[in-house]
Parts: structure tokens; C-alpha cells; sequence
């Protein structure tokens, strides 16, 4: 089985992964992690406006089969929100990379981002 | 303890099953997707490998007697090619196992039953047989065949035609609980109307060796314990070690809504118990929950009355696949029992509003 890593974006060992586009870092779960989960039913998320650290959970995802944490790969301010995941959670299972996204924020340390896997990284730890 | 591996363990790998310990067995969680596996044995129809299944064979002269003894419901009632669902009770009442006890072609002239204990209950059910015969003195022969026999479930509004294609004898005028020896691709299964899904559909016991002969006969999608399990609390079917527990959990069959498979009329173990239960009433009973706020009910999370007093727990959950709800089942105080009664479900630390519903939550056979 082999499944999607794009290489524009930096990686947790916790399978969530970032894309910084303009100062702002979008975050979601990978391909990878989604399969592990099985079906999406359930996505709790933070309210904009929160702040989230680095290595602490920001959320809860719940597959049919499991319960898991959802990890905050950088610190900083919430500013934007999946809301569509709250009715239509299989989007994470459809496209976890884009529609599937959960998170925007806006780092609190620009060079938190550095210290996330690489895309190569990232696929030597799943492999 | 290394896990016990069902015969297809190999195959189901080489499908790309995702796998689970449950009971001691490794067994396939999921082959594609919990959910479609779900919505086609509703709809259409799906397989399971459901070989982590006790098999318990027993025959002899006192066989009825044993069965009778050790077992909840009637067993005398049983004429070749019937089954029932029974209890397996302790001297208290409480809930050992469940099982389906199935009456085999007599043997030596002398009545023959094969029962099916739960995951991993297999030996120890097999020795409290022993045990007892020994006790009783009674002249019967127990066989665990555990490790003999591969069995696996065909269910879903299609299956009997789907099956009508594959099994040699006409198997659709099987009634619900009835069982027969009939051939599949040239082995010769015990097949029976049953199922732990609330749809139409078979199970067949299967001679190990001949597992992947029979498996690759059934035409129709492979489906996981995950579907199973979704399927089951749909259905609002115990799951033992979960909705009861011998140890963690311990209930009374009047408790667990299984009152239907206790017959006072018989002598077995745990009957003068329930007999006082049953006159006497039950404290606490299970209850099928419907979450009206986002979340999920999980084993194990607490249930409250609205006062946020803690009045229960949930055994099992999930999210509903065919009513896209959040649904479980728990145990609550009967003043609590009431389709419609509004509760609480404390999910990871928020109280998430809930309601009574009547069980099984969807239509079943």
C-alpha cells in the first residue's frame, strides 16, 4: 500500500501534516493516518481564536473503529476552522490534503516549522 | 500468549485486511471500509470469518441432561436441526457467556449438540462441562473442536439467493434458527438460519481445512468485527466481556434484556437465583441510548441523569452507520429505562445530551 505525501509539506510524527502559505500554517492528518482510522465519523475541533502548543492536542477524531488525539504541530493563534468537517467528517478520508484540512494558525515562532519532518522523513517513519 | 490465528489468516492478509486481537484471536477488523462493509449487509449481503467462535461438541446418553443443566433456556425443546440462544449462567445467576446451541443428527443413537461459545471462552467452557458431568455423574461425551472447525456468517437481505447459487441442498426453506448438514463446493457444512447482524442470513460451521474452499465460494464483499460490531449494537446484541462480564460487569440475564432465553420450568445452574430475580424485579437493566448532541458513546463513559448525578454506563457504542447517529448501549437505574427518557453521556469530560430508544434501534428479522 503506498499512500500520498506531497512534498510542499512538513510532517509530526503524530501523522499530522502543515502547509505555510503566507505567514499561515494549514494543518490536517495525512493519508496515512486517515487509512489507520478507517471511517471519519467525528471531528472535535478549537474555536478560532484559541491558542494551541506546539506537542499538546488541539482536537479529538473518532473513525468508527477509534478514539484519537490530533496533535498541534506549532503554537500559536487559532484563525480559521474546518466547519464543514463538523457534518461531513469523511471529508478527511476523501481528501485528508485539501478539503479534508482542520486548521489554520498563526505561528507564535516562525522556526517551530524547521523542526517538523520533511516529506522524506515523514515517509521513512510510516514506511 | 501467542494469538490464535483463524485458518484464512493469510488470505485476509493477502485481501489487505487491517487486523485486531479480540478474544485471544487475530482476526480481520476491516477489509476495505467499516462503513460500506456495513451499508451491503443491510442492503445486499457480506461475509464474515467468524472462526475466533467456540465450537463444543456433545453427545452421549446424559447429553440433554448436561445441555439442560448448564444452559438457560430449554434444550429439551430441541429437535434435530433446531437451535437456540441460551445463557450460561453461575449459581448467583450472573452471566458466564452466551451461546447458540445447535442439535446436531443424533450420534449412537443418543442426543447430539454442538454449542458455540464466545472468543477465547472456548477451554473454559469446555472444563466447566467436564466438571460438571463429573459432579453429576453423568454419561457424556464433551468435545471442544475449537481448533477442528473454521465458521463463518452470510448475511444481508441477499444472502439466501445469493446462496441458493452456491449450496448443493436447498437451503431457503430453512425457518430462523434451523440448521442443517448441506454442501458447498463439495464440502459438507453445518449450516443454520443465524446470525449477530438482525438481518436474514447463515452461518456455517466449516471443517478447518476446508475453510478457503467454502470462503471463496461466497460471492459477495468481505466484512470485518468492525462491521460486525456496528451491525451487532444496531441490532442491540449483547457482546460478552462488553455489555456483560463476569467479572467487570456482572448481570443477570433479566438485566441484559435476554430474559426470553431463561425457562424457570428447567433445572440448571443459577435457576432458584433468577427464579428470585425474576419475582423480585431487576434494579438496573440495559438500555439503548441515542446521542442528540455531537459525540460519540464509547465503552465505558459514564451516563448521567439530567441532574449530572452518575446513574450508569455506557458498554458499547459507536456511530450508527444506517441511522448516521451517535448510538450505544448501558446500563441505568429502571426508573431511567424508558424509551424517551432524557439522560446524559459524559464525553471526555462534557456532558453530551442523550435519549432512551428502544432496542434494537433498527428494524430486524
Amino acid at each position: 500500500m503506498s499512500f500520498d505525501i506531497p512534498a510542499d509539506r512538513r510532517y509530526q510524527e503524530s501523522h499530522e501534516w502543515t502547509l505555510e502559505t503566507d505567514g499561515v500554517v494549514r494543518v490536517g492528518i495525512t493519508d496515512f493516518a486517515q487509512d489507520e482510522l478507517g471511517d471519519v465519523v467525528f471531528v472535535e475541533l478549537p474555536d478560532e481564536g484559541d491558542d494551541v502548543v506546539r506537542d499538546e492536542e488541539f482536537g479529538v477524531i473518532e473513525s468508527i473503529k477509534a478514539v484519537s488525539d490530533l496533535y498541534a504541530p506549532v503554537s500559536g493563534e487559532v484563525v480559521a476552522v474546518n466547519e464543514d468537517l463538523f457534518d461531513t467528517p469523511e471529508l478527511v478520508n476523501d481528501d485528508p490534503f485539501g478539503d479534508g484540512w482542520m486548521l489554520e494558525i498563526e505561528p507564535a515562532e516562525e522556526d517551530e516549522l524547521e523542526a517538523l519532518l520533511t516529506d522524506e522523513e515523514y515517509e521513512d517513519q510510516i514506511a | 500468549m501467542p494469538l490464535q490465528t483463524p485458518p484464512l489468516r493469510g488470505v485476509h492478509d493477502d485481501y489487505g485486511a487491517k487486523f485486531t486481537e479480540f478474544g485471544g484471536w487475530d482476526m480481520p477488523v476491516e477489509f476495505e471500509s467499516i462503513r460500506d462493509e456495513h451499508v451491503a449487509v443491510r442492503e445486499d449481503a457480506g461475509k464474515f470469518d467468524v472462526s475466533h467462535m467456540g465450537e463444543i461438541h456433545v453427545t452421549g446418553p446424559d447429553s440433554t441432561r448436561l445441555m439442560q443443566r448448564l444452559t438457560s433456556n430449554d434444550v429439551a425443546a430441541l429437535e434435530v436441526g433446531d437451535s437456540q440462544y441460551a445463557a450460561i449462567t453461575d449459581e448467583d445467576g450472573t452471566i458466564i457467556d452466551d451461546t447458540v446451541i445447535y442439535r446436531l443428527p443424533d450420534e449412537d443413537g443418543t442426543a447430539t449438540y454442538l454449542f458455540v461459545p464466545n472468543a477465547g471462552t472456548d477451554e473454559a467452557m469446555h472444563e466447566r462441562w467436564i466438571t460438571h458431568r463429573n459432579e453429576w455423574d453423568l454419561e457424556a461425551t464433551v468435545d471442544n473442536m475449537t481448533d477442528e472447525y473454521a465458521m463463518f456468517a452470510v448475511q444481508g437481505p441477499n444472502a439466501a439467493s445469493l446462496l441458493g447459487d452456491v449450496v448443493e441442498e436447498s437451503i431457503a426453506d430453512l425457518s430462523r434458527f434451523e440448521a442443517r448438514y448441506a454442501t458447498i463446493a463439495g464440502v459438507e457444512c453445518w449450516t443454520a438460519r443465524t446470525g449477530y447482524t438482525g438481518e436474514d442470513g447463515f452461518e456455517f460451521v466449516v471443517p478447518w481445512n476446508d475453510a478457503e474452499t467454502v470462503w471463496s465460494a461466497f460471492d459477495c464483499k468481505p466484512c470485518g468485527l468492525g462491521a460486525r460490531d456496528t451491525l451487532r449494537i444496531e441490532a442491540g446484541f449483547l457482546l460478552a466481556g462488553q455489555d456483560f462480564d463476569r467479572e467487570s460487569n456482572p448481570r443477570n440475564p433479566y438485566e441484559a434484556r435476554i430474559g426470553f432465553a431463561v425457562k424457570l420450568e428447567t433445572d440448571f445452574v443459577g435457576r432458584d437465583a433468577l427464579e428470585r430475580v425474576h419475582e423480585e424485579g431487576v434494579e438496573e437493566k440495559l438500555v439503548g441510548i441515542k446521542l442528540i448532541d455531537r459525540g460519540v458513546p464509547r465503552h465505558g463513559y459514564d451516563i448521567t441523569n439530567t441532574d449530572s448525578r452518575v446513574i450508569g454506563t455506557v458498554t458499547s457504542g459507536t456511530m450508527s452507520p444506517t441511522l448516521e447517529s451517535p448510538i450505544g448501549l448501558g446500563y441505568v437505574p429502571v426508573e431511567y429505562a424508558d424509551p424517551g427518557t432524557t439522560l446524559r453521556v459524559v464525553v471526555r469530560g462534557q456532558s453530551k445530551k442523550a435519549r432512551v430508544e428502544t432496542i434494537p434501534f433498527i428494524d430486524t428479522v
